[in-house]
């Protein structure tokens, strides 16, 4: 007598082909996978219950832990979460530069998935072309914000400073690196029959079922919906800026990978055009002699007020952009909600209260009493901040909408009655970024 | 600016709402949360979790959103909600999480597991009584079998949705 018998595969938590730790149980017949079970919080931090521990700005740092590979996303959406409760605008300056740092995050994040999900299914060369025009764009990251990762760029009413003077130069001929890996991996990837193989017609998904489990983002929009955030609720100055839409047409694993591709090239021309259409900063004052702090604040003690005034402070580098110069460009100017600039917290009485005022235990900026949530669009879709304030100076709720938590719910959806081997690819196309999942 | 219109809906009635909202084309849930009011000084609500459902009319078509609507239900711990999980199958996963979290369960989801902690985890841990610097042991199945815990050997059925 014969019997046919299912058994049971376990992939991860740590797996070659899992990228973060989360565990796939498969169920399978032979190959076929019968039914798949999920299981995700390996690395979950506790992000939410951290947010209420901490004081508004201070979950700015938190928020890059999310999706780590495109962390000024994070940092907009949370930042204009708080700013909507809080009715703060942005000077113009200041929405542009949050603009060009989400597109940049934006590339990177796309990059990362393209390109790891090309190695794992063998093509090793295109991963390193793509992990290398990351690492420039990295850089540029680093020049704007002072870290390559952990970037902590945006403040409750702007961001932390200017963009360095020769930026617009440096992304210039970042760009034209990033179109060039772009292009050669379209040659080395898109006609190619082993990738073809692997992606073609694997891993779909419907229309409906997309909706069903709340999908958004690129994996939304291969199957034929042009859902995207930036369009649907333009914020910031996305409404000024030109820029498609990429839809595919089954929802494969191709089409996901077609998607990213193009929305890379949309968001260098956003960049390019965030570039032309950037405001000069008024506020830019000729380059002032340097004092070091210390002397700035002896001399406010000896009352040479008068003189401090011609003066630009020589702060740290971790103070950088915390000077008088281009911070009403970029910062909204309210004493309410944002420190002054380090010349007045020397040189003056007034600056000095205030700072101390914001900087106080249970001092801090104190965000009316009330509830909203904002949306931007993230890399993987729209990543949502709620944030409820009980009027004290920290968050009473703060609640991340994690875009890929919803894809990878849809998984079993995606995997079931397909072969062991899709796994690979239709894991790569998700983009799951356990930090985002798990928080 | 993401506006949402607000529905407070009686907890029992959740269901319904939702489903006669889901009939009105609102059809992606966009998330599903809750707020522990204990010890806030003005909570808006005299229970003490605020169940929020956000829904969306999302046109497939052309991509818009044709308004998005704000379902809260104020509960206490006793489960009254009914799952959504009918009407929409990531409501699965987002009622785990809650549960998870809050502790805030669901009538009709007896035995529902935790999504994000282990499952040995006490507790929930965005209760506003559960202490930050709580630590608990990670503690796994020394066997490497649970016979009762979900989550060994045991693969669940897939919903069936409408």
């Amino acid at each position: 007598m014969r019997e046919q018998k299912t058994y049971m595969l376990n992939m991860g938590p740590a797996h070659p082909a899992m990228h973060g730790v989360v565990r796939l149980l498969l169920e399978l017949e032979g190959e076929k996978i019968v039914n798949t079970e999920v299981e995700i919080g390996f690395l979950h931090r506790a992000f939410e219950k951290h947010g209420e521990a901490e004081t508004w700005n201070n979950v700015v740092p938190w928020t890059d832990r999310l999706n780590y590979v495109s962390p000024l996303i994070n940092n907009v959406g949370y930042c204009m979460a708080v700013e909507k409760l809080a009715g703060i605008t942005l000077p113009e300056r200041g929405q542009y530069l949050r603009v060009i740092a989400s597109e940049i995050s934006r590339v990177t994040d796309h990059l990362t998935c393209v390109g790891a999900s090309a190695m794992e299914l063998g093509a090793f060369t295109p991963f390193l072309y793509l992990i290398k025009a990351r690492e420039y764009l990295y850089q540029l990251v680093d020049q704007l914000t002072g870290a390559r990762i952990t970037t902590s760029y945006t403040r409750v009413g702007g961001v932390k400073a200017d963009m360095p003077a020769n930026f617009p130069e440096q992304c210039k001929e970042v760009f034209k690196k990033v179109r060039e890996a772009i292009s050669d991996t379209d040659k080395l990837l898109t006609k190619n029959r082993i990738f073809m193989d692997r992606v073609d017609g694997t891993g779909i998904i419907s229309k409906e079922d997309a909706l069903a489990y709340g999908i958004t983002g690129p994996f939304l929009r291969s199957t034929g919906v042009p859902y995207d955030v930036r369009r649907a609720h333009p914020y910031l100055v996305y409404d000024q800026l030109n820029f498609e839409v990429p839809v595919g047409t089954k929802g494969d694993n191709f089409d996901r990978y077609l998607c990213r591709l193009a929305e890379i090239e949309q968001s260098l021309r956003i960049l390019e055009q965030c570039f032309e259409k950037i405001p000069q900063g008024k506020h830019s004052l000729e380059p002032k002699e340097m004092k070091n702090a210390f002397e700035y604040q002896d001399a406010g003690k000896h009352g040479e007020t008068a003189l401090l005034a011609k003066y630009k402070a020589k702060v740290d580098q971790t103070l950088a952009g915390g000077q008088r110069g281009d911070r009403p460009d970029v910062l909204t100017q309210d004493p309410i909600f944002v420190m002054p600039a380090k010349e007045d917290a020397y040189g003056s009485i007034e600056g000095l209260m205030n700072h101390f005022e914001l900087v106080m235990w249970s001092w801090g900026i104190k965000i009316p009493a009330g509830e909203s949530y904002f949306a931007v669009e993230g890399g993987n879709g729209e990543l949502g901040f709620r944030v409820v304030s009980s009027g004290d100076d920290r968050p009473w709720r703060v609640r991340c909408r994690p875009p890929c938590l919803f894809i990878m719910a849809a998984l079993p959806k995606l995997l079931n009655g397909s072969w062991v081997a899709d796994v690979i690819p239709t894991f790569g196309s998700v983009n799951m970024i356990a930090g985002e999942l798990d928080r | 600016m993401i506006p949402a219109e607000i529905k407070r809906v009686e907890a029992a009635k959740n269901f319904e709402e939702l489903k006669s909202l889901k009939d009105a084309g609102y059809n992606v849930l966009v998330d599903l949360t809750a707020i522990d009011y204990q010890g806030h000084p003005n909570p808006p609500i005299k229970e003490r979790f605020d169940v929020v459902y956000e829904i969306m009319k999302l046109d497939a078509a052309t991509g818009d959103d044709k308004g998005r609507v704000e379902v809260r239900c104020g509960v206490d711990e006793k489960p009254v909600l009914r799952s959504a999980a009918p009407l929409w199958p990531i409501a699965d996963w987002l009622e785990r999480e809650v549960w998870d979290m809050f502790g805030v369960g669901f009538a009709d989801r007896e035995g529902i597991k935790r999504l994000l902690m282990y499952e040995e985890f006490e507790g929930h841990a965005l209760r506003k009584d559960y202490p930050i610097t709580k630590r608990q042991p990670l503690i796994g199945p020394e066997s490497g079998e649970l016979k009762d815990s979900p989550s060994f050997n045991i693969v669940r059925p897939t919903i069936k949705y409408e």
